[in-house]
């Protein structure tokens, strides 16, 4: 944009006014071609999943245009709404998510509230240290964890691996740094002086926290919350470790599993359970997409 | 309602200290105000009497108890901020009502509270509003509503009109007089703005570098200020430091300024710095408004002289004009119609009952 600016305002030229509606002009335009050229490029992929979710095997194997249903049947969604095993496996996200999610909330917003605002010794490195917690990927982290499991497994007696519930100690390994990180960014955009007057109400911390914190910082910690479901939900690799009998898999991983059949692949179904997955996340953050927004903006101004 | 009192108060940061051993005895019902510059100690002293900064050295007393290590909730006072801290989740009333709804008061004393509370403060039609729709000065009156609900023994107000614009700040600093008249509370008031602890406080506190440098009324300070920094603080326009020494001239005690410019000494001055050594390097403190336009009949102590202005301002019922003296900008207060213009000579003449004396090197007024 700046090229063309300065191309016209070459000394040749006559001056023009108005210039600035002219630049606006350009400005969406490049707006819109890039913006339609992204939405083409991320909305493919869901918009194929969609098609082949209304084919039969058949229609699939057949020499015709991929991208156009003949024959448009729900057979694949009634396959699966109606097989316990995939509703086993919506279920068990649904629960590890959920209580995944609770328990993140649980660690993450006094920790946010506590690093954010009660200084204490070390409470500037510990802010950091949490944040690179996060950083080391998850492939790095599923052996060494696996082995501190069976540890404990082999200790205490009480049987971790292969059963779903060992996810909700596995998940916040994940989801607790990184809410964390934000919720302590939103809770330090908070004004001193709004604590120093609880404070001086006479709120104790939690008071504090539950009656002034968490009602102020509400996007942010909706923001916190969205992630930590999107996280738990579509989490592959730890399930894949930790959990291989079919009762206990998740979504993701149950589709994989289940679905593939030596080289067989059902993506009839493949797509139908990977739309059907998608559409939780889908639904919450159609809902508090603006909340969203505004907890991760939040410190890009003064709240 | 209770007295405040503190006992050689030190705060210090590692290696800094903010405050330097305060030592401040606040009457009951007074309203007392700390000014000075900026990072002069005042709001860390207001903070030290609310509990929100730990008291390095010393005691804090409030109504006669030591209070140092006791928590902000249970000293029983309240505080305004200079950003209000309204909870922004909250209505007025809530806000109002939120310390007494943690101390679980029942319901129907609350609420005879604030709305007693908002009817002095006139916000009663504001109450159900998110503090988000009030004005700068609603939210103002808002949180002075917060602390008189709670009817605490002691006020604290911090810069709390800093916010505000000129005009809303001389308005609002008539309703805290007011307020103040009517509830009688104990108040420590804190702000960088000389005008305003002029005309709210019983006594004003001035600070400078962690001490105190004079404590006073109001009247006090203006006319008898004990330090060079309380002489130049107090007042606007500033008092005049000129440059002088002491003179024994025909048996006479005088004050020279120039080469040119001396004057006697009214009797009562003279005997008053007599002691002083002729030779010491002093400065002749002299407020705008003793240095006038001359008049055809000089009272006793009032001095004439001719000048050159330099710059003049004509303020409507005065005009302030400026001239240099041994390159000393000196400012004076002068009838509009007494001729005064930029650049043009004026004979102008001192009060010099009113003058002060000061030492140039430590500062002290002689």
């Amino acid at each position: 944009m700046s090229t063309l600016a300065i191309d016209k305002g070459g000394p040749r030229r006559k001056v023009k006014y108005g210039s600035m509606s002219r630049d606006r002009a350009w400005a969406l335009r490049w707006s819109y071609f890039f913006l339609v050229l992204f939405a083409i490029f991320f909305l493919t992929p869901p918009l194929y999943m969609v098609i082949t979710s209304l084919k039969s095997s058949a229609e699939i194997s057949a020499a015709t245009n991929p991208w156009w249903v003949f024959h448009p049947t729900l057979a694949n969604y009634v396959e699966l709404l109606t097989s316990n095993q995939f509703l086993r496996f919506f279920w068990n996200s649904s629960i590890v998510s959920l209580v995944v999610v609770v328990v993140t909330m649980l660690i993450s917003i006094p920790a946010a509230f506590a690093l954010a605002r009660m200084k204490f010794w070390g409470s500037t490195t510990l802010a950091t240290g949490v944040f690179l917690t996060y950083l080391v990927p998850d492939s790095l982290l599923f052996i060494p964890l696996f082995k501190m499991l069976a540890l404990v497994q082999d200790i205490t007696g009480i049987t971790l691996l292969n059963r779903w519930y060992v996810l909700l100690f596995i998940y916040p390994t994940l989801t607790v740094p990184f809410c964390t990180w934000i919720m302590i960014g939103y809770f330090a955009s908070i004004p001193k002086e709004l604590d120093e007057a609880a404070i001086i109400d006479g709120a104790s911390w939690l008071q504090t926290l539950t009656r002034i914190f968490i009602p102020v910082a509400l996007p942010g910690l909706i923001a916190a919350t969205i992630f930590a479901f999107t996280v738990s939900w579509a989490q592959f690799l730890y399930p894949l470790v930790f959990t291989t009998s079919i009762d206990q898999l998740v979504l993701p991983v149950g589709i994989t599993t289940t679905l593939i059949k030596g080289d067989v692949f059902n993506w009839g179904q493949i797509m139908t359970g990977a739309l059907l997955g998608a559409a939780p996340p889908l639904i919450i953050y159609a809902f508090l997409m603006d909340y969203y927004i505004a907890g991760l903006t939040a410190g890009a101004t003064k709240g | 309602m209770a007295d405040v009192a503190l006992r050689k108060v030190v705060k210090r940061y590692d290696d800094v200290e903010a405050v330097r051993g305060i030592d401040l005895d606040i009457a009951d019902h007074e309203f007392i105000v700390l000014v000075g510059p900026s990072g002069c100690g005042k709001s860390t002293t207001l903070r030290m009497i609310a509990g929100l900064e730990d008291i390095s050295d010393g005691d804090i007393m409030i109504g006669g108890d030591v209070v140092n290590d006791v928590p902000p909730k249970d000293r029983d006072i309240a505080m305004v901020f200079q950003n209000y801290a309204l909870y922004p989740h909250m209505t007025v009333a809530e806000n109002m009502s939120f310390g007494l709804r943690l101390k679980h008061y029942p319901k129907a004393e609350i609420k005879a509270r604030v709305t007693e509370a908002a009817r002095l403060l006139d916000i009663t039609d504001l109450i159900d509003r998110k503090p988000k729709q009030l004005s700068g000065g609603q939210r103002q009156r808002v949180a002075m509503g917060r602390a008189i609900v709670r009817n605490p023994k002691v006020f604290l107000f911090d810069e709390p009109l800093s916010n505000l614009d000129a005009k809303l700040r001389v308005q609002m600093r008539i309703e805290i007089k007011k307020v103040h008249q009517k509830v009688r509370t104990t108040t420590v008031y804190v702000t960088h703005d000389q005008v305003e602890a002029m005309t709210l406080a019983d006594r004003v506190v001035v600070m400078n570098h962690g001490r105190i440098e004079q404590i006073g009324t109001p009247n006090e300070l203006y006319h008898k200020p004990a330090t060079k920094f309380v002489a130049s603080f107090i007042g606007s326009p500033a008092m005049n430091f000129i440059p002088c020494r002491l003179e024994d001239l025909a048996g006479k005690l005088h004050v020279r300024l120039t080469d040119r410019i001396t004057f006697p000494l009214p009797p009562a001055r003279a005997a008053r710095y007599q002691g002083i050594p002729r030779a010491e390097k002093l400065l002749l403190g002299l407020r705008p408004e003793h240095i006038t336009e001359a008049k055809q009949h000089t009272e006793p102590g009032v001095e004439t002289f001719e000048t050159v202005l330099d710059v003049t301002e004509p303020m409507g019922m005065e005009t302030l004009i400026y001239f240099t003296m041994e390159g000393t900008l000196v400012c004076g207060r002068v009838n509009p119609n007494a001729g005064a213009h930029d650049g043009g000579p004026l004979r102008l003449a001192v009060d010099l009952n009113n003058m002060h004396l000061l030492n140039e090197v430590t500062g002290a007024v002689l």
